[in-house]
């Protein structure tokens, strides 16, 4: 027979030299017949298992009878006294995992070795024991478990503990009446055992609060002194802070003291176990943060790699609440830019873009050009989405960002890298309006030569939409016609019709662009020459004095009615028959997550070229639209904002319900999005009853309620209330949902005849005076408000009272306001007394608005404001004063 | 809640990227494709680095992996998105020493693949020492490598009453006469 580890030729030194080679499964089940040799060799049983093992290593699986008849040979070897093939063995039941009728065979073996003389015996089978047990026998070997946990050997000790931690999962009640041992073990003089018995003592009372916070208390004084065990007081510690957080608003933060003095721990693990806890405080203040940043820019430095990643990942996740916080660790981080580890130098720069100022972003974006060469594209992703923020921070900034990125968009990358480039270079065009020329320009030249389909035709469609709105369209015209001649069809065809698009919106550009057009109907593609026949008749080139109708254009570029997910799907649930496809039947609600993306800032902004040209107007679009389809709301006007959903029930309830606010010159229309969450239950005539007793200024003038509401298939009902023209009235409102409940028979999906009636209790709802501005940010605030002028500036002052911090009050203030902050000025630096942040928004009756906020906060906590507003209108002026002054 | 700091898999791969040994604690990788593409993004992201003096990192999707390398043999240790880094760097430090331990006081001496395959079991019962279900077990490497050794002795003496060094000459001793039988 062959025998693999026999060979031990020293020549033999060819690269895929393994014992193993050509092993196989079947081969190696039939050597395991010497397992039931009378005279066992433990050598050679131990070569056999170790191909058992190998096989099983290397995701070979065996069947239910092989395995079976394997683990019955390997409880024969428990004759051997070989301690080496018992360790094989007990490695084999474990890989197993043998069903419970068969774990008896070895149970008695396994508890014999349990009792042995031998450490080693009695450690391994406590855990392969239980590993492959189950309940009933546990409590039979309750008594040798106990035991070992006092085991005056830390091996024994920490084999039990282990398998406590496991049991815990399925066996929580027995390994509960352990406690008296574990807590004993906790004291040992032995690392490992005491980081397991900690483990183990604070998953027995985790759902005790008040032990955990006892266990806690006693713990921090000191006994503790394995590295690992101090990690995991650690946690615990963090979690009792976090939870104890609700009740003591003031003073000290309990074990605060404790965490601290782990900073000098002389383990690194502890330290940087210590440090991250501290970062992660809620509502970490600059004095605490301090000492925690001061250990992790110690570590920036260090040799070893680990080490230096770890203090980056940290300080970039704290630049992301506390930039200035991190600022002092800038000369550290930018010595990490040329980091051998480019994991480690991505992190540095991506945190070095969130502390940076508006000073150091040219000599920053110096050293990123460099850096861009020689990293992958993921990082490089990062690199370029901490740019994009960063432009939008320092808006004033945008040329050199702006350059920054068209040179690296010359520069060869993938698909994904150059998708995020060009997703920022619209989001900078779309909020900075400076920057639309020279952007639109870079887009121009990159599609120039563009190997990627998909970005050509978006860049060409934003093109479409954006150039004819610039001071030279014509310019672009020439880029997009190259297309024409140079690219595939699919980019022709998107060329023609952006040229469709300037020849419908620049009324001194369309005889040129029909001359294009002509041109194309002798194209070899079938689309590109029917799109250009089309636009060439609907657009009236045989007349081209005639003005572009309206509806022809509204026709060729108008969006569609209803959100293409919805349309889809009806298109999708659309079985072909004589009825043809009604767009009308098209459902136009809109799912309200894209809502909460555009809330959400510093995410990830997903909109980008899909949703061309601005995701908040995209939703503001859809409202309007959505709105201005129902004739009861029709007659409202123009809608002026639409808020963000308020959740009227919480999360895991019957009836999901959220409403937005939707504000008119004269109404206010309350959107409610309900969804039902029962599949057995057919809602009828949804209605949302609202009492207004709260809110005198309002009175309720239409309603429409919903026909049916199936399950998961949200749907929406409205309420309409007329208020005095544009005042910004405020008032409470309570909700009650009533409907008709039907049973829904689950198999048919059929709902039964008679339904019941019924109500259900939703929250209140608030309008407040933020719901009547618009958050609407300046890229120059400065410029802004000296072309504002002081003639209706209104300057006061007011104390806040004792608050927790400058940007506690300060993020009150701005919420109270319904305002954007502008020029990053919403983050305060730590340890400053003294703060100023700009805000600015548009009121109702689209009043610009302009606020200069400056705090003031002295030893006692108590916070000064001054508030200096500047408007359009003196009325709106005084307003904002009494929105503060009542808020 | 899970506070116990955990390991969600240690590899040992050779210079190619193939698996010598692997063991898994979590339901993160269900089949063994899904562990072998885990294995091959790991190894590709790592290949070019130069993790022998100091163990190195990476995040790989959404996991902290930590290695080391000696010779032609590739260590890693991956745990979650959130676990103290260098908790992992003393797991790998323990495992990549320990086989090193072993290893140099086997037939060739040699840390290197080709001793690792021939000595599968000592790495497997290194592995089984390191790590149990995903809970840390041990990361000295002497005591990791002591344990393993002292499986190799007969039941004679108890562990205590010899040093490290003894018990490894010992074993070193046994080991060889097993290989050349």
């Amino acid at each position: 027979m062959a025998q693999p580890f026999m060979k031990k030729d020293d020549d033999d030194e060819e690269a895929d030299y393994s014992p193993f080679l050509g092993i196989e499964k079947g081969a190696v089940l039939q050597e395991a017949r010497v397992f039931n040799d009378p005279q066992l060799d433990p050598r050679r049983c131990s070569q056999v298992i170790t191909k058992l093992l190998y096989l099983l290593n290397q995701g070979e699986t065996f069947t239910k009878t092989e395995a079976t008849e394997v683990f019955f040979a390997v409880t024969k070897l428990f004759q051997s006294r070989d301690i080496g093939l018992r360790r094989m063995v007990y490695l084999m039941i474990k890989e197993i995992s043998p069903s419970a009728d068969e774990v008896i065979i070895v149970t008695s073996s396994l508890m014999k070795d349990m009792n042995s003389k031998t450490d080693m015996y009695r450690a391994n089978a406590i855990r392969v024991l239980c590993r492959i047990t189950d309940g009933t026998l546990l409590t039979q070997i309750e008594r040798y478990l106990k035991q070992a946990i006092v085991d005056k050997n830390p091996v024994v000790a920490s084999a039990a503990l282990v398998s406590g931690i496991h049991l815990l999962q399925t066996n929580p009640e027995i390994v509960k009446r352990w406690s008296n041992e574990v807590q004993e073990a906790v004291q040992s003089r032995a690392a490992l055992v005491q980081f397991h018995a900690l483990a183990v003592l604070h998953q027995i009372r985790q759902n005790d609060r008040l032990a955990v916070s006892k266990l806690v208390t006693s713990l921090t004084r000191g006994s503790v002194r394995s590295p690992l065990a101090q990690c995991l007081l650690i946690r615990y510690t963090s979690q009792v802070i976090h939870e104890s957080a609700g009740n003591s608003q003031t003073g000290e933060r309990p074990f605060f003291d404790y965490l601290e003095s782990c900073l000098r721990h002389k383990a690194e693990m502890v330290i940087l176990e210590a440090a991250r806890a501290i970062t992660e405080l809620n509502g970490v203040t600059s004095r605490e943060l301090t000492p925690a940043i001061t250990v992790l820019q110690l570590f920036l430095s260090s040799s070893k790699p680990v080490l230096r990643f770890a203090a980056v990942r940290t300080l970039n996740k704290v630049a992301m609440t506390h930039p200035m916080a991190v600022t002092n660790c800038n000369i550290d981080m930018e010595s990490l830019i040329s980091d051998q580890n480019r994991s480690i130098a991505t992190l540095a720069i991506t945190t070095l873009l969130k502390t940076g100022n508006e000073s150091s972003v040219d000599r920053l974006m110096k050293q990123i050009t460099n850096f861009m060469s020689d990293i992958a594209d993921e990082f490089k992703i990062v690199v370029v989405e901490a740019i994009r923020s960063l432009c939008l921070k320092f808006p004033l900034k945008y040329r050199s960002l702006m350059n920054f990125l068209s040179n690296i968009l010359r520069e060869e990358g993938g698909f994904e890298y150059k998708k995020a480039i060009i997703d920022s270079i619209v989001i900078l065009i779309r909020d900075i309006p400076e920057a639309k020329e020279s952007g639109l320009l870079h887009l121009c030249e990159f599609i120039e030569d563009c190997e990627f389909t998909y970005l050509s035709t978006q860049i060409l469609h934003f093109l479409g939409i954006e150039g004819p709105k610039t001071s030279d369209p014509s310019k672009y015209i020439r880029y997009i016609y190259n297309r024409v001649h140079l690219e595939n069809a699919t980019v022709r065809a998107s060329a023609v019709s952006t040229l469709a698009k300037f020849g419908a919106m620049v009324e001194s550009l369309k005889p040129r662009i029909f001359v294009l057009l002509r041109r194309c109907l002798f194209d070899s593609d079938d689309e590109v020459r029917d799109r250009a026949t089309l636009y060439l008749n609907t657009l009236g080139c045989d007349d081209s004095e005639v003005e572009t109708s309206a509806s022809a254009n509204e026709f060729l570029f108008g969006s569609l009615e209803v959100p293409l997910a919805n349309l889809e799907t009806s298109l999708k649930n659309y079985e072909p028959s004589d009825e043809s496809f009604d767009i009308n039947s098209v459902p136009k609600e809109i799912k309200s997550q894209p809502l909460a993306e555009k809330k959400a800032p510093g995410k990830k902004p997903t909109a980008g070229l899909a949703a061309p040209p601005s995701g908040p107007a995209t939703t503001v679009d859809a409202y309007e639209r959505l709105l201005s389809s129902i004739a009861e709301f029709s007659s409202f006007g123009k809608l002026f904002k639409s808020s963000a959903p308020v959740e009227l029930t919480e999360a895991g309830t019957e009836y999901a319900v959220n409403v937005v606010k939707h504000i008119f010159d004269s109404h206010v229309l309350f959107q409610y999005n309900c969804t039902n969450t029962i599949p057995e239950v057919l809602l009828e005539n949804v209605a949302v009853i609202v009492d207004s007793s709260d809110a005198e200024e309002f009175s309720e003038v239409a309603s429409k309620p919903l026909r049916s509401l199936p399950y998961d298939s949200p749907g929406q009902t409205f309420v309409a209330f007329e208020k005095p023209d544009g005042v910004p009235a405020v008032g409470k409102f309570s909700n009650m949902l009533k409907f008709i409940v039907k049973e829904v028979d689950l198999p048919t999906g059929e709902a039964e005849e008679d339904g019941v009636e019924d109500e259900y209790q939703l929250e209140d709802l608030e309008v407040v005076a933020a719901d009547y501005m618009l958050k609407v940010g300046v890229s120059n605030f400065r410029n802004a408000w000296e072309s504002m002028g002081a003639d209706f500036e209104r300057v006061d002052e007011y104390g806040l009272g004792s608050r927790e911090s400058l940007t506690e009050a300060m993020n009150a203030v701005i919420d109270l306001l319904g305002m954007q902050p502008c020029e990053g000025t919403e983050v305060v630096p730590s340890n400053s007394r003294s703060h100023s942040c700009l805000l600015s928004g548009v009121y109702i009756g689209n009043v610009k608005v302009l606020v200069r906020l400056s705090f003031g906060i002295d030893g006692q906590r108590d916070v000064a404001m001054k508030l200096a507003v500047r408007s359009e209108d003196e009325s709106v002026s005084d307003a904002i004063h009494e929105i503060v002054a009542s808020g | 809640m899970e506070l116990c700091p955990s390991v969600k898999n240690v590899l040992l791969l050779d210079s190619e990227g193939n698996r010598i040994a692997a063991k898994y604690y979590c339901d993160d990788w269900p089949t063994n494709s899904a562990k072998e593409a885990f294995e091959k993004a790991v190894f590709t992201k790592t290949q070019k680095t130069n993790a022998r003096t100091e163990a190195e990192i990476a995040m790989i999707e959404n996991n902290v992996v930590v290695y080391k390398f000696v010779q032609n043999l590739h260590f890693f240790v991956t745990g979650g998105e959130d676990e103290n880094e260098l908790i992992l760097a003393t797991v790998v430090q323990g495992f990549s020493d320990a086989v090193g331990i072993l290893l140099s006081t086997c037939s060739r001496g040699q840390v290197d693949k080709r001793e690792a395959l021939e000595n599968l079991d000592l790495i497997l019962m290194c592995l089984d020492e390191i790590v149990d279900g995903g809970i840390i077990l041990e990361t000295d490497p002497n005591v990791i490598a002591g344990k393993i050794a002292s499986q190799s002795l007969d039941a004679g003496g108890p562990l205590s009453e010899q040093t490290i060094s003894q018990a490894l000459a010992t074993a070193r001793e046994h080991l060889t006469r097993s290989l050349l039988k």
